[in-house]
Protein backbone atom coordinates (compact mmCIF):
# COMPACT_ATOMS: atom_id res chain seq x y z
CA UNK A 1 0.00 0.00 0.00
CA UNK A 2 2.62 2.24 0.87
CA UNK A 3 4.35 1.38 -2.31
CA UNK A 4 1.19 2.04 -4.39
CA UNK A 5 0.62 5.39 -2.31
CA UNK A 6 4.87 6.44 -4.08
CA UNK A 7 4.06 5.28 -7.44
CA UNK A 8 0.59 7.20 -7.51
CA UNK A 9 1.85 10.08 -6.00
CA UNK A 10 5.17 10.35 -7.97
CA UNK A 11 2.89 9.86 -11.32
CA UNK A 12 0.78 12.99 -10.43
CA UNK A 13 3.93 14.71 -9.45
CA UNK A 14 5.22 14.39 -13.12
CA UNK A 15 1.62 15.69 -14.31
CA UNK A 16 1.28 18.50 -11.47
CA UNK A 17 4.24 20.54 -10.47
CA UNK A 18 2.26 21.91 -7.25
CA UNK A 19 2.51 18.32 -5.70
CA UNK A 20 4.99 18.35 -2.88
CA UNK A 21 5.97 16.00 0.19
CA UNK A 22 7.13 16.83 3.33
CA UNK A 23 8.00 13.83 5.18
CA UNK A 24 9.46 13.36 8.76
CA UNK A 25 12.79 10.87 8.65
CA UNK A 26 10.58 7.76 6.98
CA UNK A 27 12.86 5.94 4.77
CA UNK A 28 11.65 6.84 1.03
CA UNK A 29 11.48 3.13 -0.14
CA UNK A 30 10.39 2.64 -3.98
CA UNK A 31 9.19 5.39 -5.83
CA UNK A 32 9.13 7.65 -3.23
CA UNK A 33 13.31 8.04 -3.82
CA UNK A 34 12.36 8.30 -7.17
CA UNK A 35 10.10 11.18 -6.69
CA UNK A 36 13.07 12.75 -4.10
CA UNK A 37 15.44 12.26 -6.97
CA UNK A 38 13.64 13.60 -9.76
CA UNK A 39 11.42 16.44 -8.00
CA UNK A 40 14.05 17.21 -5.10
CA UNK A 41 12.62 20.60 -4.50
CA UNK A 42 9.04 19.15 -4.00
CA UNK A 43 10.64 16.42 -1.53
CA UNK A 44 11.72 17.83 2.03
CA UNK A 45 12.81 15.44 4.74
CA UNK A 46 12.43 17.88 8.34
CA UNK A 47 13.79 14.59 10.22
CA UNK A 48 12.42 14.25 13.46
CA UNK A 49 10.36 17.62 13.73
CA UNK A 50 6.48 16.53 12.92
CA UNK A 51 5.05 19.75 14.04
CA UNK A 52 7.20 21.63 11.20
CA UNK A 53 6.39 19.20 8.85
CA UNK A 54 2.43 20.39 9.58
CA UNK A 55 3.53 23.76 9.41
CA UNK A 56 5.69 23.83 6.50
CA UNK A 57 2.79 21.99 4.72
CA UNK A 58 0.23 24.75 5.57
CA UNK A 59 2.27 27.43 4.07
CA UNK A 60 3.41 25.15 1.11
CA UNK A 61 -0.99 24.93 0.73
CA UNK A 62 -1.41 28.81 1.71
CA UNK A 63 0.56 29.64 -1.20
CA UNK A 64 -1.14 27.23 -3.57
CA UNK A 65 1.32 24.15 -3.72
CA UNK A 66 -0.76 20.83 -2.99
CA UNK A 67 1.83 19.11 0.01
CA UNK A 68 1.72 16.00 1.36
CA UNK A 69 2.51 14.94 4.76
CA UNK A 70 3.87 11.73 5.42
CA UNK A 71 5.05 9.56 8.32
CA UNK A 72 4.07 6.76 10.81
CA UNK A 73 0.09 7.83 11.45
CA UNK A 74 0.85 8.48 15.35
CA UNK A 75 3.45 10.75 14.19
CA UNK A 76 1.67 12.33 11.60
CA UNK A 77 -1.60 12.76 13.53
CA UNK A 78 -1.13 12.85 17.42
CA UNK A 79 2.30 13.99 17.74
CA UNK A 80 1.14 17.34 15.77
CA UNK A 81 -2.24 17.53 16.17
CA UNK A 82 -2.95 21.12 17.13
CA UNK A 83 -0.93 22.18 14.14
CA UNK A 84 -3.31 19.46 12.15
CA UNK A 85 -6.19 21.03 13.67
CA UNK A 86 -5.07 24.81 13.84
CA UNK A 87 -2.63 25.07 10.62
CA UNK A 88 -5.29 22.52 8.14
CA UNK A 89 -8.47 22.20 9.45
CA UNK A 90 -9.33 25.25 10.79
CA UNK A 91 -7.90 27.12 7.76
CA UNK A 92 -9.40 24.53 5.79
CA UNK A 93 -6.57 23.91 3.35
CA UNK A 94 -6.04 21.18 0.93
CA UNK A 95 -2.88 19.08 2.35
CA UNK A 96 -2.67 15.42 2.72
CA UNK A 97 -2.18 14.17 6.20
CA UNK A 98 -0.68 10.26 5.46
CA UNK A 99 -0.39 8.37 8.42
CA UNK A 100 1.63 5.05 7.56
CA UNK A 101 0.55 1.77 9.96
CA UNK A 102 -2.96 2.77 11.23
CA UNK A 103 -4.45 0.63 13.30
CA UNK A 104 -1.88 -2.08 14.81
CA UNK A 105 -0.04 -2.84 11.98
CA UNK A 106 3.52 -1.97 13.48
CA UNK A 107 2.97 -4.87 15.82
CA UNK A 108 6.32 -5.24 17.55
CA UNK A 109 7.10 -1.92 18.00
CA UNK A 110 4.63 -2.19 20.98
CA UNK A 111 1.93 0.78 22.13
CA UNK A 112 3.84 3.89 21.11
CA UNK A 113 3.47 3.47 17.60
CA UNK A 114 -0.22 1.73 17.34
CA UNK A 115 -2.65 4.34 16.07
CA UNK A 116 -5.29 2.60 17.39
CA UNK A 117 -7.93 6.11 17.82
CA UNK A 118 -6.82 8.31 14.88
CA UNK A 119 -10.27 7.96 13.68
CA UNK A 120 -12.06 8.79 16.42
CA UNK A 121 -9.60 11.51 16.79
CA UNK A 122 -9.24 13.02 13.00
CA UNK A 123 -12.93 12.71 12.56
CA UNK A 124 -13.56 14.86 15.95
CA UNK A 125 -12.16 17.96 13.84
CA UNK A 126 -14.20 19.99 11.59
CA UNK A 127 -13.34 20.51 8.17
CA UNK A 128 -11.07 16.94 8.23
CA UNK A 129 -11.90 14.17 5.88
CA UNK A 130 -10.62 10.68 6.38
CA UNK A 131 -10.03 8.26 4.02
CA UNK A 132 -8.55 4.71 4.63
CA UNK A 133 -8.52 2.34 1.55
CA UNK A 134 -8.83 -1.33 1.76
CA UNK A 135 -5.96 -2.52 -0.34
CA UNK A 136 -3.54 -1.35 -3.20
CA UNK A 137 -5.91 -0.48 -5.39
CA UNK A 138 -8.04 2.06 -3.22
CA UNK A 139 -4.60 3.26 -2.16
CA UNK A 140 -4.47 4.26 -6.14
CA UNK A 141 -7.50 5.74 -6.43
CA UNK A 142 -7.56 7.75 -2.90
CA UNK A 143 -4.37 9.26 -3.96
CA UNK A 144 -5.32 10.23 -6.89
CA UNK A 145 -8.42 12.22 -5.36
CA UNK A 146 -5.51 13.01 -2.49
CA UNK A 147 -3.58 14.95 -5.08
CA UNK A 148 -6.17 16.98 -7.37
CA UNK A 149 -8.64 17.84 -4.22
CA UNK A 150 -9.33 21.64 -3.19
CA UNK A 151 -11.88 21.00 -0.61
CA UNK A 152 -10.00 21.14 2.65
CA UNK A 153 -7.51 18.68 4.57
CA UNK A 154 -7.30 14.83 4.07
CA UNK A 155 -6.30 12.23 6.61
CA UNK A 156 -5.14 9.16 4.24
CA UNK A 157 -4.70 5.89 6.71
CA UNK A 158 -2.22 3.72 4.78
CA UNK A 159 -1.61 0.05 5.68
CA UNK A 160 2.43 -0.65 5.52
CA UNK A 161 3.29 -3.49 2.70
CA UNK A 162 1.86 -6.53 1.07
CA UNK A 163 -1.59 -6.16 1.03
CA UNK A 164 -3.26 -8.00 -1.08
CA UNK A 165 -5.55 -6.54 -4.19
CA UNK A 166 -9.21 -7.34 -2.96
CA UNK A 167 -10.86 -5.09 -5.30
CA UNK A 168 -9.98 -5.62 -8.41
CA UNK A 169 -13.96 -7.39 -8.96
CA UNK A 170 -15.67 -4.84 -7.13
CA UNK A 171 -19.45 -3.75 -7.99
CA UNK A 172 -18.89 -0.43 -7.47
CA UNK A 173 -16.14 2.56 -8.15
CA UNK A 174 -13.95 4.09 -6.07
CA UNK A 175 -15.68 7.74 -5.50
CA UNK A 176 -15.21 10.13 -2.79
CA UNK A 177 -17.50 10.00 0.01
CA UNK A 178 -19.35 6.98 -1.47
CA UNK A 179 -18.92 3.42 0.58
CA UNK A 180 -19.04 0.83 -2.57
CA UNK A 181 -19.94 -2.81 -2.40
CA UNK A 182 -16.83 -5.33 -3.43
CA UNK A 183 -19.05 -8.10 -3.12
CA UNK A 184 -23.13 -8.31 -3.39
CA UNK A 185 -25.24 -10.54 -1.77
CA UNK A 186 -28.40 -10.97 -0.06
CA UNK A 187 -28.47 -11.86 3.83
CA UNK A 188 -25.51 -10.73 5.52
CA UNK A 189 -23.40 -7.06 4.48
CA UNK A 190 -20.15 -6.95 6.26
CA UNK A 191 -19.07 -2.93 6.60
CA UNK A 192 -15.25 -2.50 7.10
CA UNK A 193 -12.40 -0.59 6.14
CA UNK A 194 -8.67 -0.31 5.91
CA UNK A 195 -6.54 -3.43 5.67
CA UNK A 196 -8.58 -5.73 7.56
CA UNK A 197 -10.69 -5.92 5.00
CA UNK A 198 -9.15 -9.23 4.40
CA UNK A 199 -10.53 -10.63 7.22
CA UNK A 200 -13.69 -9.42 6.62
CA UNK A 201 -13.21 -11.17 2.71
CA UNK A 202 -12.21 -14.52 4.73
CA UNK A 203 -15.13 -14.66 7.06
CA UNK A 204 -17.47 -13.48 3.85
CA UNK A 205 -16.42 -16.86 1.97
CA UNK A 206 -16.81 -18.91 5.46
CA UNK A 207 -20.40 -17.81 5.59
CA UNK A 208 -20.89 -18.48 1.80
CA UNK A 209 -19.55 -21.54 2.46
CA UNK A 210 -22.83 -22.25 4.78
CA UNK A 211 -25.27 -20.63 2.38
CA UNK A 212 -25.14 -17.25 3.22
CA UNK A 213 -25.44 -14.53 0.41
CA UNK A 214 -22.80 -12.22 1.59
CA UNK A 215 -22.38 -8.38 0.64
CA UNK A 216 -19.41 -6.46 1.51
CA UNK A 217 -18.99 -2.70 1.71
CA UNK A 218 -15.76 -0.97 2.17
CA UNK A 219 -16.58 2.12 3.86
CA UNK A 220 -12.84 3.88 2.86
CA UNK A 221 -14.12 7.36 3.59
CA UNK A 222 -15.15 7.58 7.20
CA UNK A 223 -15.34 11.30 6.96
CA UNK A 224 -17.80 12.26 5.43
CA UNK A 225 -19.60 9.11 6.14
CA UNK A 226 -21.52 7.66 2.80
CA UNK A 227 -24.73 7.91 5.94
CA UNK A 228 -26.90 7.19 3.03
CA UNK A 229 -25.21 4.36 2.10
CA UNK A 230 -25.32 3.01 5.69
CA UNK A 231 -29.25 3.46 5.81
CA UNK A 232 -29.34 1.23 2.02
CA UNK A 233 -27.23 -1.39 3.47
CA UNK A 234 -29.23 -1.71 6.93
CA UNK A 235 -32.38 -1.93 5.33
CA UNK A 236 -31.28 -4.55 2.57
CA UNK A 237 -29.96 -6.75 5.00
CA UNK A 238 -30.97 -9.04 7.93
CA UNK A 239 -27.65 -9.20 9.44
CA UNK A 240 -25.01 -6.20 9.24
CA UNK A 241 -21.34 -6.84 10.61
CA UNK A 242 -18.37 -4.07 11.60
CA UNK A 243 -15.34 -4.85 11.73
CA UNK A 244 -12.86 -2.24 11.88
CA UNK A 245 -9.21 -2.14 13.49
CA UNK A 246 -9.88 0.85 15.47
CA UNK A 247 -11.25 1.49 19.03
CA UNK A 248 -14.39 1.08 19.67
CA UNK A 249 -15.47 5.04 20.28
CA UNK A 250 -15.48 7.18 17.47
CA UNK A 251 -15.18 4.61 14.52
CA UNK A 252 -17.41 3.52 11.79
CA UNK A 253 -18.93 0.75 14.88
CA UNK A 254 -20.50 3.19 16.32
CA UNK A 255 -21.53 4.88 13.73
CA UNK A 256 -23.16 2.55 12.37
CA UNK A 257 -25.34 2.21 15.55
CA UNK A 258 -26.36 5.45 16.02
CA UNK A 259 -27.72 5.49 11.60
CA UNK A 260 -29.03 2.39 12.95
CA UNK A 261 -30.72 4.05 15.88
CA UNK A 262 -31.91 6.83 13.81
CA UNK A 263 -34.00 4.86 11.06
CA UNK A 264 -35.00 2.32 13.58
CA UNK A 265 -33.45 -0.26 11.33
CA UNK A 266 -34.59 -4.06 11.72
CA UNK A 267 -31.53 -5.61 11.13
CA UNK A 268 -29.11 -7.43 13.66
CA UNK A 269 -25.96 -5.45 13.99
CA UNK A 270 -22.95 -7.00 15.50
CA UNK A 271 -19.74 -4.87 15.64
CA UNK A 272 -15.89 -5.68 16.21
CA UNK A 273 -13.62 -3.51 16.88
CA UNK A 274 -10.36 -3.00 18.50
CA UNK A 275 -10.37 -3.27 22.30
CA UNK A 276 -10.13 -0.02 24.59
CA UNK A 277 -6.90 -0.52 26.09
CA UNK A 278 -3.22 -0.78 25.35
CA UNK A 279 -2.21 -4.02 25.22
CA UNK A 280 1.57 -5.22 25.77
CA UNK A 281 1.55 -8.48 22.99
CA UNK A 282 3.85 -8.55 20.68
CA UNK A 283 3.80 -10.68 17.25
CA UNK A 284 2.94 -10.00 13.80
CA UNK A 285 -0.14 -8.23 12.26
CA UNK A 286 -2.43 -11.06 12.69
CA UNK A 287 -1.10 -11.94 16.08
CA UNK A 288 -1.83 -8.51 17.48
CA UNK A 289 -5.91 -8.41 16.47
CA UNK A 290 -6.45 -11.73 17.44
CA UNK A 291 -5.23 -10.31 20.88
CA UNK A 292 -7.49 -7.70 20.31
CA UNK A 293 -10.43 -10.16 19.60
CA UNK A 294 -10.26 -9.79 15.75
CA UNK A 295 -9.39 -13.26 14.65
CA UNK A 296 -11.23 -14.60 11.49
CA UNK A 297 -12.53 -17.93 13.61
CA UNK A 298 -13.23 -16.18 16.64
CA UNK A 299 -15.41 -13.46 14.97
CA UNK A 300 -16.93 -16.23 11.96
CA UNK A 301 -18.55 -18.42 15.67
CA UNK A 302 -19.54 -14.94 17.20
CA UNK A 303 -21.40 -14.04 13.76
CA UNK A 304 -23.01 -17.14 13.42
CA UNK A 305 -24.39 -17.44 16.57
CA UNK B 1 15.54 41.79 -19.33
CA UNK B 2 12.42 42.87 -18.78
CA UNK B 3 11.47 46.26 -17.21
CA UNK B 4 10.67 45.32 -13.18
CA UNK B 5 7.24 45.47 -12.08
CA UNK B 6 8.13 45.49 -8.48
CA UNK B 7 6.98 48.52 -6.75
CA UNK B 8 9.89 49.44 -3.83
CA UNK B 9 8.05 51.63 -1.07
CA UNK B 10 9.51 55.38 -0.09
CA UNK B 11 9.91 54.54 3.66
CA UNK B 12 10.15 58.11 5.67
CA UNK B 13 10.92 58.00 9.04
CA UNK B 14 8.86 60.94 10.38
CA UNK B 15 5.37 59.95 8.56
CA UNK B 16 6.04 56.57 9.84
CA UNK B 17 6.18 58.00 13.69
CA UNK B 18 2.94 60.28 12.81
CA UNK B 19 1.15 56.73 11.89
CA UNK B 20 2.04 54.79 15.04
CA UNK B 21 1.13 57.83 17.14
CA UNK B 22 -2.63 57.47 14.93
CA UNK B 23 -2.55 53.95 15.72
CA UNK B 24 -2.40 54.08 19.17
CA UNK B 25 -5.07 56.30 19.24
CA UNK B 26 -7.38 54.50 17.22
CA UNK B 27 -6.78 51.39 19.25
CA UNK B 28 -7.37 52.91 22.57
CA UNK B 29 -10.59 54.75 20.98
CA UNK B 30 -11.70 50.80 20.18
CA UNK B 31 -10.52 50.11 23.84
CA UNK B 32 -13.90 52.67 24.61
CA UNK B 33 -16.13 50.45 22.88
CA UNK B 34 -14.88 46.70 23.84
CA UNK B 35 -12.68 45.73 26.67
CA UNK B 36 -11.66 41.95 24.76
CA UNK B 37 -7.75 43.36 23.44
CA UNK B 38 -4.78 43.25 23.96
CA UNK B 39 -3.37 46.69 23.84
CA UNK B 40 0.08 46.68 25.42
CA UNK B 41 1.17 43.59 23.09
CA UNK B 42 0.00 45.84 20.21
CA UNK B 43 1.70 49.06 21.25
CA UNK B 44 5.27 46.86 21.93
CA UNK B 45 5.32 45.88 17.62
CA UNK B 46 3.49 48.80 16.23
CA UNK B 47 6.37 50.13 14.90
CA UNK B 48 7.56 47.03 13.46
CA UNK B 49 4.17 45.84 11.86
CA UNK B 50 3.96 49.44 9.88
CA UNK B 51 7.59 49.02 8.78
CA UNK B 52 6.59 46.15 7.40
CA UNK B 53 3.63 47.54 5.05
CA UNK B 54 4.69 50.33 4.65
CA UNK B 55 8.26 49.98 4.14
CA UNK B 56 8.77 46.53 3.57
CA UNK B 57 5.85 44.65 1.28
CA UNK B 58 6.49 45.50 -2.27
CA UNK B 59 3.53 45.36 -4.68
CA UNK B 60 3.20 43.61 -7.93
CA UNK B 61 0.92 44.46 -10.79
CA UNK B 62 -1.04 46.30 -7.88
CA UNK B 63 -1.16 43.07 -5.77
CA UNK B 64 1.56 41.88 -2.61
CA UNK B 65 4.21 40.16 -4.02
CA UNK B 66 5.44 39.70 0.00
CA UNK B 67 3.15 38.11 2.89
CA UNK B 68 3.31 39.09 6.05
CA UNK B 69 2.26 36.52 9.29
CA UNK B 70 0.96 37.99 12.45
CA UNK B 71 2.33 35.03 14.62
CA UNK B 72 2.20 36.57 17.59
CA UNK B 73 -1.72 36.57 16.94
CA UNK B 74 -2.82 38.63 20.46
CA UNK B 75 -0.80 41.68 18.79
CA UNK B 76 -3.30 41.54 15.66
CA UNK B 77 -4.49 45.16 17.20
CA UNK B 78 -1.73 46.14 15.50
CA UNK B 79 -2.01 44.75 12.34
CA UNK B 80 -5.90 45.78 12.44
CA UNK B 81 -5.06 49.18 12.15
CA UNK B 82 -2.23 49.26 10.21
CA UNK B 83 -4.38 47.77 7.47
CA UNK B 84 -7.22 50.48 8.11
CA UNK B 85 -4.62 52.79 7.62
CA UNK B 86 -4.18 51.48 4.24
CA UNK B 87 -7.66 50.50 3.16
CA UNK B 88 -7.46 46.91 3.46
CA UNK B 89 -9.77 46.82 6.24
CA UNK B 90 -12.82 49.24 6.36
CA UNK B 91 -13.78 51.83 9.24
CA UNK B 92 -16.91 49.79 9.60
CA UNK B 93 -14.42 46.55 10.24
CA UNK B 94 -12.77 47.95 12.72
CA UNK B 95 -15.88 49.28 14.34
CA UNK B 96 -17.58 45.80 14.81
CA UNK B 97 -13.91 44.32 16.58
CA UNK B 98 -15.72 41.12 18.55
CA UNK B 99 -18.95 42.17 18.04
CA UNK B 100 -20.93 39.44 16.85
CA UNK B 101 -21.80 40.64 13.13
CA UNK B 102 -17.83 41.58 12.80
CA UNK B 103 -15.26 39.85 11.05
CA UNK B 104 -12.51 41.20 13.29
CA UNK B 105 -11.42 38.69 16.57
CA UNK B 106 -9.22 39.13 19.19
CA UNK B 107 -6.82 37.03 16.70
CA UNK B 108 -6.15 37.09 13.11
CA UNK B 109 -8.09 35.03 11.17
CA UNK B 110 -7.37 33.55 7.65
CA UNK B 111 -9.82 34.29 5.45
CA UNK B 112 -10.49 38.03 6.54
CA UNK B 113 -8.70 40.55 4.12
CA UNK B 114 -4.96 40.73 4.67
CA UNK B 115 -4.77 37.77 6.82
CA UNK B 116 -2.97 35.23 5.44
CA UNK B 117 -3.01 32.87 7.72
CA UNK B 118 -4.77 32.06 11.68
CA UNK B 119 -2.63 32.90 14.44
CA UNK B 120 -3.60 33.15 18.25
CA UNK B 121 -2.04 29.24 19.09
CA UNK B 122 1.35 30.31 19.91
CA UNK B 123 4.70 28.74 17.84
CA UNK B 124 2.52 28.47 14.88
CA UNK B 125 3.67 31.24 12.57
CA UNK B 126 7.17 30.56 11.94
CA UNK B 127 6.70 27.10 10.49
CA UNK B 128 4.05 28.37 8.15
CA UNK B 129 6.28 30.96 7.28
CA UNK B 130 9.00 28.47 6.51
CA UNK B 131 6.72 26.41 4.49
CA UNK B 132 5.55 30.06 2.50
CA UNK B 133 9.13 31.29 2.13
CA UNK B 134 9.82 28.08 0.46
CA UNK B 135 7.19 27.78 -1.65
CA UNK B 136 7.89 31.25 -3.10
CA UNK B 137 11.28 30.16 -3.40
CA UNK B 138 10.41 26.97 -5.63
CA UNK B 139 8.15 29.00 -7.42
CA UNK B 140 10.20 31.18 -8.24
CA UNK B 141 7.85 34.61 -7.35
CA UNK B 142 10.83 36.53 -5.95
CA UNK B 143 8.48 36.91 -3.00
CA UNK B 144 9.82 37.38 0.67
CA UNK B 145 7.73 36.25 3.79
CA UNK B 146 7.90 38.59 7.44
CA UNK B 147 6.42 37.24 10.30
CA UNK B 148 6.40 38.88 13.58
CA UNK B 149 7.05 36.98 16.87
CA UNK B 150 6.88 37.26 20.48
CA UNK B 151 9.30 36.75 22.71
CA UNK B 152 7.33 34.29 24.91
CA UNK B 153 6.78 32.37 22.03
CA UNK B 154 10.65 31.39 21.67
CA UNK B 155 9.99 29.35 24.57
CA UNK B 156 7.27 26.98 22.17
CA UNK B 157 9.55 24.31 20.87
CA UNK B 158 8.21 24.46 17.24
CA UNK B 159 9.24 27.73 16.88
CA UNK B 160 13.18 25.85 17.02
CA UNK B 161 11.65 23.10 14.72
CA UNK B 162 11.06 26.02 12.61
CA UNK B 163 14.44 27.95 12.97
CA UNK B 164 16.24 24.27 12.15
CA UNK B 165 14.10 24.08 9.00
CA UNK B 166 14.38 27.59 8.01
CA UNK B 167 17.85 27.25 7.49
CA UNK B 168 18.19 23.45 6.18
CA UNK B 169 15.82 25.34 3.65
CA UNK B 170 17.73 27.91 3.29
CA UNK B 171 14.86 30.68 2.72
CA UNK B 172 16.85 33.52 2.25
CA UNK B 173 13.65 35.09 1.56
CA UNK B 174 12.07 35.17 4.78
CA UNK B 175 12.36 37.63 7.68
CA UNK B 176 11.20 36.88 11.45
CA UNK B 177 11.34 40.08 13.67
CA UNK B 178 11.05 39.11 17.52
CA UNK B 179 9.03 41.58 19.54
CA UNK B 180 11.43 41.70 22.66
CA UNK B 181 9.45 43.60 25.37
CA UNK B 182 10.63 40.89 27.76
CA UNK B 183 6.92 40.22 28.86
CA UNK B 184 4.76 37.73 28.72
CA UNK B 185 1.30 36.80 30.66
CA UNK B 186 2.99 35.76 34.22
CA UNK B 187 5.66 37.80 34.30
CA UNK B 188 9.33 38.69 32.61
CA UNK B 189 10.40 35.92 29.76
CA UNK B 190 13.42 36.66 31.52
CA UNK B 191 12.53 35.51 34.83
CA UNK B 192 10.43 32.79 33.70
CA UNK B 193 13.77 31.41 31.92
CA UNK B 194 16.73 33.04 33.45
CA UNK B 195 19.27 31.31 31.35
CA UNK B 196 17.10 31.38 27.91
CA UNK B 197 17.41 34.97 27.10
CA UNK B 198 18.72 37.10 25.58
CA UNK B 199 18.39 34.96 22.36
CA UNK B 200 20.97 36.73 19.66
CA UNK B 201 23.12 33.57 20.02
CA UNK B 202 20.68 31.04 19.93
CA UNK B 203 19.44 32.48 16.28
CA UNK B 204 22.88 32.30 15.37
CA UNK B 205 23.77 28.91 16.13
CA UNK B 206 20.80 27.78 14.47
CA UNK B 207 22.06 29.39 11.55
CA UNK B 208 19.97 32.35 11.05
CA UNK B 209 21.58 35.95 10.31
CA UNK B 210 20.82 37.78 13.51
CA UNK B 211 20.90 41.08 14.72
CA UNK B 212 19.47 43.14 17.41
CA UNK B 213 17.79 46.64 17.16
CA UNK B 214 15.30 49.20 19.12
CA UNK B 215 12.22 47.62 17.78
CA UNK B 216 10.48 51.45 18.15
CA UNK B 217 13.61 52.74 15.80
CA UNK B 218 12.03 52.36 12.50
CA UNK B 219 14.83 53.89 10.92
CA UNK B 220 17.11 51.12 12.72
CA UNK B 221 14.63 48.04 11.74
CA UNK B 222 14.89 48.81 8.46
CA UNK B 223 18.74 49.69 7.53
CA UNK B 224 19.07 46.30 9.59
CA UNK B 225 16.70 44.01 6.89
CA UNK B 226 17.38 45.72 3.77
CA UNK B 227 21.45 45.86 4.39
CA UNK B 228 20.69 42.28 5.34
CA UNK B 229 23.58 39.45 3.91
CA UNK B 230 20.22 36.92 2.76
CA UNK B 231 22.57 34.46 2.62
CA UNK B 232 20.59 32.82 5.36
CA UNK B 233 17.33 33.66 6.75
CA UNK B 234 17.23 36.47 9.28
CA UNK B 235 15.72 36.91 12.34
CA UNK B 236 15.70 40.50 13.80
CA UNK B 237 15.59 40.71 17.78
CA UNK B 238 13.86 44.09 18.25
CA UNK B 239 14.07 45.06 21.88
CA UNK B 240 11.14 46.98 22.72
CA UNK B 241 8.97 48.29 25.58
CA UNK B 242 5.45 46.56 26.13
CA UNK B 243 2.67 48.79 26.19
CA UNK B 244 4.97 51.63 24.83
CA UNK B 245 3.77 55.15 24.77
CA UNK B 246 1.46 55.15 27.80
CA UNK B 247 3.34 55.59 31.43
CA UNK B 248 0.93 53.04 33.48
CA UNK B 249 0.77 50.12 30.48
CA UNK B 250 4.74 50.00 30.02
CA UNK B 251 5.98 47.16 31.36
CA UNK B 252 3.02 46.71 33.71
CA UNK B 253 1.66 42.79 33.07
CA UNK B 254 -2.00 43.58 33.91
CA UNK B 255 -2.16 45.72 30.19
CA UNK B 256 -1.48 42.39 28.67
CA UNK B 257 -5.33 42.29 28.05
CA UNK B 258 -6.81 44.79 30.71
CA UNK B 259 -8.80 48.33 28.72
CA UNK B 260 -8.48 51.50 30.48
CA UNK B 261 -11.20 53.74 31.84
CA UNK B 262 -12.62 56.76 30.63
CA UNK B 263 -9.80 58.53 32.93
CA UNK B 264 -7.16 56.47 32.20
CA UNK B 265 -8.20 56.91 28.34
CA UNK B 266 -7.42 60.36 28.56
CA UNK B 267 -4.76 60.72 30.70
CA UNK B 268 -3.09 57.87 27.33
CA UNK B 269 -3.97 60.18 24.69
CA UNK B 270 -2.61 63.30 26.32
CA UNK B 271 0.47 61.21 27.03
CA UNK B 272 0.93 60.05 23.45
CA UNK B 273 0.60 63.36 22.07
CA UNK B 274 3.23 64.53 24.27
CA UNK B 275 5.83 61.92 23.72
CA UNK B 276 4.96 61.93 20.09
CA UNK B 277 4.97 65.65 19.11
Amino acid sequence: MRNQFADTLYECAKENHKIAIVVADISPAGSMEKFRKEFPERFINVGVAEQSMIGICAGMALKGLQPFAYTIATFSLYRPFEFVRDDLCYQNIPVTVVGIGGGVVYSTLGGTHHCQEDVAVAGAIPNMSIIAPCDPLEAREATMYCATQKKGPVYLRLGKAGEPVLTDNAVDPWQFGKLRYIRKGKDVCILSYGIIMKKAVAIAERLEEQGKSVSICSVHTLKPLDRQGIEQVLQSHALVVVIEEHAPQGGLAPQTKQIAWDIKASCELKTFTLKDEFIHNYGNHDELLAAHGLDVEEMYQQIGQ
Amino acid sequence: MGISTVQEKAFEVAAARKRCLQYRKRILDISQTVSALHIAPAFSCLETVDLIYNGLIRDEKNRALDTFIMSKGHGCMAQYVVLESLGVLSKDDLSKYCKPDGQLGAHPDYGVPGIEASTGSLGHGLSIAVGMAYAEKIKKTGGTVYAVLSDGEVQEGSTWEALMMGSTLGVTNLVAFIDNNDFQSLGRTSETHPTFYPLLDKFRAFGWESVEVNGHNAEAMYEAVTTREAHKPMVVVCKTVKGRGVSYMENVPIWHYRAPNKEEYQQAIQELDEVYS
